[in-house]
């Protein structure tokens, strides 16, 4: 069996070891990566940057534990800049999971700047329904969520004094891992509302919102880890995505180099059979 | 440094241990993986049930009868009309609830999706055509317009199977599936991306929580 042969038999728990040695080599050692933004990220940082203190933005929590890696960093690194720039945070979720991980996140950041619940930030909660809330929000905030994730009623948080239709937002920020999600608030609060969206979804899912990008309907948009990166590096808060940066790059070296010597393989062999068979 | 309780460490110990479990069936299909295997499908479906009886059920059914209102019964019926699939003499009921849900969903969303997925993507794909010009400064933008809406005529020219593919059509086409193909090529590099941010989620977990929760626990 000649070299290209056995290359082309290899085992595949080998290249499960090499990319796992690849993920995990750069984590253990702490090696960081700078991740230049890109101007859909900028995007959200500029519009953020522009907003007054009174500002209330809405951020929607709409994915579970299984995108957590990909939206979660997001999710830290936009609440962190809303909340260093005195800007009020409304928080909620089309997926029921999303209010745990939203709150986990708000607390976070409400205690690292100080914070107040009902004053400076509040988490609506869950509600079933996913573009029919959306819509329905477009009417009235406090008719879809009367009362807050605690059963507070929203009349009595002073955050919600002058928030009532979707209108009174800045902007709506949403973390999407799929349905109901990014696109329902692009058709919905951006398309029929007229309402500023952004949003963060999984890598997987990142091509087909550059479309809306693109066209306008959508202000920004973070794609996957790197786009997570790239946040946190424009607010110089690194946290879970520029550390993963490192070896997410030294992985996808490692995927185009067995590509390519893959294909060198195929076509040898490829080639050696031709030759034999003309013989 | 995370700071861990008893309870906490205990949670991430076993999480750990789980994750390992399911990585091993990396190696070949084993015992272990298919407890972790097996113990998630549960868990799950019990976290989802309870989850869906507090977020769902509780407030949109059992707290508006309490309050007097009645209403609820109807998708109530038509919901129970749903699991009728499962009895073959009463399937037929089945279909008025999924008739109902996707007549309301179909009508609800046509006019979205129109506006959002077409027009204005249509609209994108045309924009600036009044506006080209290639002075200094504005080449880039001037080619990226016309090459917007060459590609996406010669992406629908791959998929018009009502004239063969032959000569001028046949070399559009042709260009048509080359764009696509370099699509897909940049969609499989962040699905790559994607897959891989899973696995540094897990490492990042093992090497953080896991590992500080066994220190913990050993006393070190």
């Amino acid at each position: 069996m000649s070299f290209w042969e056995k290359v082309n038999d290899l085992d595949r728990r080998i290249i499960y070891l090499i990319i796992g040695l690849t993920v995990f080599i750069p984590l253990l050692f702490n090696v960081t990566m700078e991740s230049k933004p890109t101007q859909p990220v900028e995007n959200i940082y500029d519009k953020i940057n522009s907003l007054e203190e009174d500002d209330v933005v809405l951020v929607s929590f709409d994915y579970a534990a299984s995108s957590l890696p990909e939206l979660q960093p997001m999710a830290n690194a936009v609440i962190d800049h809303l909340f260093r720039n005195d800007i009020k945070v409304v928080g909620m979720a089309l997926w029921p999971v999303g209010v745990g991980l939203g709150t986990l996140v708000m607390e976070k950041k409400a205690a690292k700047y100080d914070k107040e619940y009902g004053k400076d930030y509040v988490n609506l909660g869950y509600k079933s329904g996913g573009l029919v809330v959306i819509d329905s929000m477009g009417g009235s905030v406090k008719k879809t969520f009367p009362t807050d994730k605690d059963g507070v009623a929203l009349k009595d948080l002073p955050i919600m004094k002058h928030v009532n239709k979707l209108d009174d937002f800045s902007l709506a920020v949403t973390l999407s891992a799929g349905d109901p999600g990014l696109r329902h608030w692009v058709m919905v609060a951006s398309d029929k509302f007229g309402l500023p969206v952004a949003g963060g979804c999984t890598a997987v899912s990142a091509p087909q919102f550059f479309a809306y990008y693109n066209s306008g309907q959508l202000l920004g948009l973070m794609g996957g880890l790197r786009g997570a990166a790239e946040y946190e590096n424009l607010i110089d808060v690194p946290g879970t995505a520029s550390a993963g940066m490192s070896a997410q790059t030294v992985a996808h070296l490692m995927i185009i180099i067995f590509i390519i010597i893959g294909n060198i393989s195929m076509f040898i062999i490829k080639r050696k059979k031709e030759k034999e068979k003309r013989k | 440094m995370i700071e861990l309780s008893l309870t906490q460490a205990i949670g991430y110990t076993i999480g750990g241990f789980l994750t390992l479990c399911i990585f091993s069936f990396l190696y070949k299909d084993n015992p272990l993986y298919k407890f972790a295997e097996h113990l998630f499908v549960g868990t799950s479906a019990a976290y989802w049930f309870v989850t869906f009886y507090h977020n769902i059920i509780r407030p949109n059914v059992i707290n508006q009868f309490k309050e007097g209102n009645y209403w609820p019964i109807i998708p109530v019926i038509l919901g129970i009309f749903m699991l009728f699939r499962l009895v073959p003499s009463l399937s037929v009921l089945s279909r008025m609830g999924i008739a109902f849900s996707v007549g309301v969903m179909a009508g609800y969303q046509i006019i979205r999706h129109l506006e959002t997925n077409i027009l204005r993507q249509m609209g994108a794909t045309m924009q600036g055509f009044d506006k080209i010009s290639f002075t200094a400064g504005n080449i880039g933008n001037a080619i990226n317009t016309i090459l917007i809406l060459l590609v996406v005529i010669a992406g629908l020219v791959y998929f018009f199977f009502s004239v063969e593919h032959e000569g001028a059509v046949g070399g559009v086409a042709k260009f048509g599936m080359w764009m696509l193909m370099i699509t897909f090529g940049a969609t499989f590099g962040y699905t790559v991306m994607a897959r891989i941010s899973l696995l540094i989620g897990r490492v990042l977990y093992l090497k953080e929580q896991w590992w500080l929760s066994i220190k913990y626990l050993l006393g070190i």
